[in-house]
This record gives C-alpha cells, sequence and structure tokens, in this order.
C-alpha cells in the first residue's frame, strides 16, 4: 500500500517537473523574443524601401504597399495629385522616393495597387555608396589584428614570466597589473589624449594600437593555463637543452592553443567595438574605424533610416558570427574576468 | 646576472605599455586638473579652481544628478531580471545553450549600432516601441525628444500635477535606461546561472520535504544563498553604469546631451568638457578624477566585501 502511495507521488512529481519546465520554456521564449527583437527589427528595416518606413510601416517583414504605374519600361511608384474624370494626375516616384515625373497624366485604370514582400539588398549596397565603409572595415582589421598580435606576443611572454619563472618584485608586479586593470577607461582619456598629443601621435594608426598592444587580462588568462601545464615536461624539456624562449614557444604555446584562440576572439571583439577611444584620438575621415565611421553616418544622415540599419546590420553580423564559433569559452571567460566592455 | 634579470625580460614589453599608457595617465591626470591646459600644452598653476567651479557648477550637478537617476534605475532592474532569467535557465536542459546565447548577444555587440537601432526603435513616428505601445491602446509618446521626468508624465494621465524637479529621470533618459538594461542582462544572467549551480541540489529537496513550495524556496533559500553573486553584479553594474557614454552619445547627443540636457551623464559630460568646443582638457580631468574617486570607492567596498563574504 504504501509503496503505490510513494510511486503515485513519483509519477505525479514527474509531470510536475515537465509541467514546470514547460512554464520555463515559455517564460524563456517570450523574454528571449524580446531581447533578439531589436537585431531582427534591425535586419528587417535594413531590407525595407525608405518610402515604405516612412510611411510608418513599422512590421518586421518587409512589405510594401503602394499604388504603381507600368508605362513599359518601369513600374514606377505613384502619388496621385488629383483626379479628373477618367485619367489622373500623379507623379512618378523611383525606388528612392524622388519624383522623377511630376505631374503626370494617366488612365485611372492603368493605376494598379501592388502589395508584396520585397526584400531591398540594395540598401547594403547604397551604404557602401554613401560612405566609405570598406575603408572604415580595412582601418577595424588593420587596428584589430595588428592589436592582437601585439597582445599575444607581450600577454605570451608575461604570463609564461608569472606562472612560470620567481624573481624579485614579481608580486608587486602582478599587484600592480590588477589594480591598473580596475582603472575604468573614462579616467584616463584626458591624459592619454595629452601624452598622444606629445608624442605625435594624434590621428595615426599607432594611436589607435600601441596602447593596447599589452592586455592585462589576457595575460592573467595565458598564466592561469600555463600553471597546468605540468612542470616535468619543461624540465625535461631543459634537460633536452631547450632554452627558456624556445620552451615557451615550442611546448607551452602549442599546448595552450584553445586559451590563445579565446583570448585572441577576446581581443578581436573588443577592438572591433572600441569607439570612445577611436573617437578622441582621431579626427582624420581616412583613420575612422567601422565604429566611428558608423556614428559619423548616423549624424549626418539621421533620416536614412534602412540604410542605418543596414550599416548596424553590417557592423554586427561578423562579430557574432565569431561569437557564435567560441561562444562557450568566450562567456566562460568574459564571466571570470569581471570586466565589461 | 643574466639568469636574474632574464624574467624582468619577458615581462618587460607589458610593463612599458602598462607603466606607459595605464599608469602614468593616472597621474598625469591629477597633474593636469591643477594646472590651465588646452590643446597647446601646460598653462599657469591654478591649484583647486577647477574643483572649486565643479562644486558651483550646475551642470556638473545635473550629471551627476542623471547619472545617479541612471544607476538607481539600471542596477536594480539588471539584478531582476538577471536573476529572474538565470532561475528560468537553471531548471531546463534542453535548448539551454541556445537561450543562454540568445540573453548573451546584445552583450558583444557593438554598441554605437546597438545605439543607432534604438535611436530608430524610439523614433516618434517611425519606430517600433510606439508601434508596440499602440497594439495596448496607448498613444505614442516622444521618447528620446521628450524632456519630461517619467513620474510627470505618468500622473499627468491622472491630472496630478508633478514638478519637474521631482519628475524622475526624463523619458528620454529612461530610453537609455532600457538600452542599458537590455545590453547588459545577458551577461549578469550568465553570471547568476553560475551562482545558483552551485547551490546543492540537497538543500532543495530538503526544502521539499519540509513543504516549501516553489515561491517559498525562492525566497527562503536561492535568494540568501545567491547573496553574494547578486553583491557581485550589484558592484559591478554600479561601476559600469556610472560609465555610460556610446548609447548617451549617439541616441541623444551631441549637441547638447538631450533633450533640455536631461541625458547628460557625467562621461559624456567628460568627453564635452575636454573634447567638444570648449577643449578645457583640465577641467574635463577633474570631473574625470571625482569619477575616478566614486568608482575607486565602490571597488574598495567590492573587494573588501567579497573578502568577508563565505559561500
Amino acid at each position: 500500500m504504501f509503496i503505490i502511495k510513494m510511486k503515485g507521488k513519483i509519477m505525479s512529481g514527474n509531470k510536475k517537473t515537465f509541467l514546470k519546465n514547460s512554464f520555463s520554456y515559455i517564460i524563456l521564449t517570450i523574454f528571449g523574443i524580446f531581447m533578439i527583437a531589436p537585431f531582427v527589427w534591425m535586419i528587417s528595416t535594413s531590407l525595407k524601401s525608405q518610402l515604405e518606413v516612412n510611411k510608418g510601416h513599422t512590421g518586421f517583414i518587409p512589405i510594401e504597399q503602394y499604388l504603381s504605374y507600368d508605362d513599359g519600361k518601369t513600374v514606377w511608384r505613384v502619388s496621385k495629385v488629383m483626379i479628373k474624370g477618367d485619367s489622373t494626375v500623379v507623379n512618378l516616384i523611383d525606388d528612392t522616393g524622388k519624383i522623377v515625373y511630376p505631374f503626370h497624366t494617366i488612365n485611372s485604370t492603368q493605376l494598379k495597387e501592388i502589395k508584396r514582400i520585397k526584400l531591398h539588398f540594395l540598401n547594403f549596397k547604397r551604404v557602401f555608396e554613401k560612405v566609405p565603409f570598406a575603408r572604415y572595415l580595412f582601418n577595424t582589421l588593420l587596428v584589430a589584428f595588428t592589436t592582437l598580435f601585439g597582445v599575444l606576443i607581450t600577454s605570451a611572454l608575461a604570463a609564461y614570466a608569472f606562472a612560470r619563472m620567481r624573481f624579485k618584485g614579481r608580486d608587486f608586479l602582478f599587484y600592480f597589473f590588477i589594480s591598473m586593470m580596475m582603472v575604468p577607461q573614462p579616467i584616463y582619456l584626458v591624459p592619454s589624449y595629452v601624452l598622444l598629443n606629445y608624442f605625435g601621435w594624434i590621428n595615426t594608426y599607432q594611436a589607435l594600437i600601441i596602447p593596447w598592444i599589452a592586455n592585462i587580462f589576457t595575460i592573467f588568462l595565458l598564466r592561469q593555463h600555463f600553471k597546468t601545464i605540468p612542470q616535468d615536461l619543461i624540465d625535461a624539456a631543459a634537460i633536452d637543452g631547450c632554452s627558456r624562449f624556445k620552451t615557451l614557444f615550442q611546448i607551452i604555446l602549442p599546448l595552450s592553443k584553445p586559451v590563445i584562440a579565446t583570448a585572441s576572439v577576446f581581443s578581436v571583439i573588443s577592438s572591433w567595438n572600441s569607439f570612445m577611444w577611436p573617437l578622441i584620438m582621431t579626427n582624420d575621415p581616412e583613420l575612422r574605424v567601422l565604429q566611428v565611421g558608423l556614428s559619423y553616418f548616423s549624424q549626418e544622415s539621421s533620416s536614412q533610416t534602412t540604410l542605418l540599419m543596414a550599416a548596424s546590420t553590417f557592423t554586427i553580423i561578423p562579430l557574432v558570427i565569431l561569437f557564435l564559433f567560441a561562444q562557450k569559452s568566450i562567456m566562460a571567460s568574459y564571466t571570470s574576468s569581471g570586466m565589461k566592455e | 646576472m643574466f639568469k636574474k634579470l632574464s624574467p624582468w625580460i619577458y615581462v618587460l614589453p607589458a610593463v612599458i605599455i602598462v607603466v606607459l599608457f595605464r599608469f602614468i595617465p593616472i597621474i598625469l591626470s591629477f597633474i593636469i586638473s591643477f594646472f590651465e591646459w588646452d590643446i597647446t600644452g601646460i598653462g599657469k598653476f591654478i591649484g583647486f579652481e577647477n574643483y572649486v567651479s565643479l562644486t558651483l557648477d550646475k551642470e556638473f550637478w545635473i550629471s551627476m544628478l542623471n547619472t545617479f537617476y541612471l544607476v538607481i534605475f539600471v542596477v536594480p532592474l539588471t539584478i531582476c531580471f538577471s536573476l529572474f532569467f538565470a532561475v528560468f535557465l537553471n531548471h531546463i536542459k534542453l535548448f539551454k545553450s541556445f537561450f543562454r546565447l540568445i540573453y548573451f548577444i546584445p552583450f558583444v555587440t557593438s554598441l554605437v549600432a546597438l545605439s543607432i537601432v534604438w535611436k530608430i526603435i524610439f523614433n516618434e513616428q517611425t519606430g517600433l516601441a510606439n508601434a508596440f505601445l499602440d497594439i495596448f491602446g496607448i498613444i505614442p509618446l516622444r521618447w528620446l525628444n521628450e524632456s519630461k521626468g517619467i513620474f510627470t508624465l505618468l500622473f499627468e494621465n491622472f491630472g496630478i500635477n508633478v514638478p519637474n524637479s521631482i519628475g524622475g529621470p526624463s523619458l528620454a533618459l529612461f530610453a537609455i535606461i532600457i538600452v542599458t538594461v537590455w545590453r547588459s542582462i545577458g551577461y549578469n544572467t550568465i553570471i547568476y546561472l553560475a551562482g545558483l549551480q552551485s547551490i546543492p541540489e540537497s538543500y532543495y529537496e530538503a526544502a521539499e520535504i519540509d513543504g516549501a513550495n516553489k515561491i517559498k524556496q525562492f525566497f527562503k533559500l536561492t535568494l540568501p544563498l545567491i547573496s553574494p553573486t547578486t553583491f557581485y553584479v550589484l558592484m559591478m553594474t554600479t561601476i559600469t553604469t556610472f560609465q555610460v557614454f556610446s548609447q548617451v552619445y549617439l541616441m541623444t547627443g551631441p549637441p547638447i546631451g538631450g533633450p533640455a540636457g536631461t541625458t547628460k551623464v557625467i562621461v559624456y559630460y567628460i568627453f564635452e568638457n575636454g573634447f567638444g568646443e570648449a577643449q578645457n582638457l583640465s577641467y574635463a580631468s577633474a570631473i574625470a578624477l571625482v569619477l575616478f574617486i566614486i568608482i575607486l570607492g565602490l571597488t574598495l567596498i567590492q573587494k573588501r566585501m567579497e573578502k568577508n563574504v563565505h559561500y
């Protein structure tokens, strides 16, 4: 009797778990939609025509609805001016919203209501025509990868010393680095500007790269990993006549590929997203990185919402893809670092 | 001799960069704030003049108030949402990493692009925000152009007139709050999730046997046990919220920093003074140091408390 009762309890318990979980899924999905909606809307708006957006079509699907007139060569958008009996006076408008033929008189029966889904991929092309996005992209990639190269070298060397060597002042240096990591960026913007100005580096690539080629967080990340490599392995290398330097590059680094990959993605993400620093340290349009270029573009053509959305999509997508590749380790290191931005 | 020096050779490149571009700037910023200093270089010694002017600078206090509003709204909202999501995420197994990913993506994407997207979302005529409100029959709001406080706006509906001085953050600033919370949820959800996973399952089993329902379990068990994480999230979010800049710069500034200056936050004010038309690097440096003291204080409190907290 008792056993049966227990069984019943367990059964209902399982059922409860299932119900509770489905509740969790519903909640998570609803809020997940809210979290992701801005991205979806961004992509959908980037594919709409500006005319539809201006009409107040805020939907998630790029539907367009307009009166059209086919003159045999082109299908025009049409805005009615007035109706005169059987014929209508219209303005013929092209895709960008420009009135090409004003006050064109046509037969009313030739007007056709069009409602369809159309994706204006042309928006992306127009962004590249309007602003030198290719140049911005080049600058960003140049800065990101040169910085990455520097970060990996300085971090590997320093992390090796911190993890595997004993020397006077090591602990002091370690705490010094930690305390420097806690200083937030807005604090050193003004003095860095003064310093870089003194070096004559304002409006140069150096200003965007050199101050960032040592990343304290990466040093710690690598140090943690280097510590896990067995000492026997390093001793064996030493017995074989491997110098410390050689040991680092031939034994330790090859064993640290995953953590180096994580650090690299991390570094590229922060270079790619960096905004305030390049905004202040450069004002030459030729030196604009993506974020700065995007910012100027948004100020110059704030009414071109579809183009702005296309540019934003273009800025976001490569990084999301990069992030997807390394998401697990990246999330873990973001959360362990205790640092943001 | 070489053996003794050799470790230093390994750390030297990193040390040079850190000293040159982290340590020296901090020292330099103190010096700059005590001298007249513009783009051409150092001027005459002015002592504490900048700091005295700061106490009398109305705009400075407004930007402090705006930053305070930002913190006071962003921090609790972030904590609530993150913990909420983490609790649900902790329950499920299937699609767990998928949901984690969805919540996390805003955090890794460019703040510039996101701010532009949100600016368009908050557009009065063509934006998604008003279209969404329209579903519930709420009249369109002016969002980023609205300088009235949110409490003023709220009570206007009931015919109660709340003066602007106690009207709370402007609706424009509130829009910035929404964006900031939205972006920081993912990061903190992951932090909370790690915290929740460290609570032994047996505690919940014991609570279940004692007849505590889920809600009681949450308030009597989860919440106290997760409090170290909450403290960490509280402090970290406060520290980062003090540094908000890009959202404000892209969504509401320049030239004025929001409708009637109601979204001007402290870092924006530093930027405006140092790198705007004024180009007063000395004054900007003084403001930055005030911010530094605040953040340093918060960091020290956090480190001190972290040591006292036992898991």
